[in-house]
């Protein structure tokens, strides 16, 4: 239980210390979520106007052949 | 439009390949050096435990300046060959790079309230590092700021090149100006100037945010391509509907 104390107690600076790595854990977390808000959002927009069912059965307008990459 | 979709195919495939090496090396390194930053380091004999935080400062400062240098390279390579994926790889960088030197300024502040007693001092170091995220948020805004893509990249582009010069000037404020701010005592002439028990989870975590910086680029560039051949559809879609009439 010493041990933990002083672990979290940082000889004294705890209270610089770990909001120091809480900043930096919060910050790179964020720099992740944008990032893959952005990707997800991005690629469903994409898949959705290239889906060649337009909803009156007809192909969409901008579903066209040859655009769009390979897998 | 054909060589455009082409390349970034390539790229997608190499970048595909290359992520979770990324993540793996992300985890490993940053796993490591964390045990080590907060267990196995010893507390500096001026400092004491509060030395800690250097090393989550110190490599979140290297790439801050690194991956704006790779914006910069990226822009430039862009308006002179006008590789497409280019301003997409700057565009993926700016925000990355602005997160690396928020949490530079950030853990620094809370680094020289115990050192020097003060959350901020306008000397040279910290005003130029200051300037850099505001050259971020300029780069980002710009490239967002036109209804034509590839007009925000190039305003964007023009500022990341020109930005660039703020480069230098921070990493030798310290040696031409008289500053609160400690001189180097990694990358200098001479060698490290820092004990191997310091400088070993130093390094692991500069590798672990270079890693992790790298698998979100891939990402970020993944989400611009995607959003550019959205963009591309839409206006090809506009074009058809306008024919059609």
């Amino acid at each position: 239980m010493d041990a933990i104390t002083g672990f979290l107690h940082m000889g004294g600076y705890g209270a610089y210390v770990w909001p120091a790595f809480a900043a930096a854990a919060l910050i790179l977390a964020w720099m992740a979520v944008s990032t893959l808000r952005r990707l997800r959002g991005n690629e469903r927009t994409l898949a959705r106007l290239q889906d060649p069912r337009a909803p009156d059965g007809r192909p969409a307008e901008g579903a066209r052949k040859g655009v769009g990459v390979e897998p | 439009m054909i060589t455009f979709l082409a390349n970034p195919a390539r790229f997608l495939r190499v970048a595909g390949a290359v992520l979770p090496w990324c993540w793996a090396v992300a985890a490993v390194a940053g796993g490591l050096g964390l045990a080590i930053a907060l267990f196995a380091s010893p507390p500096d004999y001026q400092q004491g435990d509060s030395v800690r935080i250097m090393y989550i400062h110190v490599p979140s400062a290297w790439m801050a300046l690194g991956a704006y240098t790779l914006m910069a390279a990226a822009s430039a390579a862009a308006l002179v060959w006008k590789h497409p994926l280019a301003h997409l790889v700057a565009r993926a960088a700016a925000p990355l790079g602005a997160g690396f030197t928020a949490i530079c300024l950030v853990t620094g502040a809370l680094w020289g309230q115990t050192s020097w007693g003060t959350w901020w001092v306008w000397d040279a170091r910290l005003t130029s590092v200051l300037i850099l995220f505001f050259l971020y948020l300029g780069v980002i805004a710009l490239g967002q700021a036109f209804d034509d893509a590839e007009r925000g990249d190039r305003a964007a582009a023009l500022l990341a090149i020109v930005g660039f010069v703020n480069i230098p000037v921070i990493k030798f404020s310290v040696d031409w100006w008289a500053t609160l701010h400690q001189p180097a005592s990694v990358l200098r002439a001479g060698g490290p100037a820092i004990d191997s028990s310091m400088l070993a989870p130093l390094l692991l975590m500069a590798l672990a945010f270079l890693a992790y910086f790298l698998a979100l680029l891939v990402l970020g560039v993944r989400a611009e391509l995607a959003g550019r051949k959205a963009r591309a559809l839409m206006a090809l879609g506009a074009a058809g509907e306008d024919r059609a009439l």
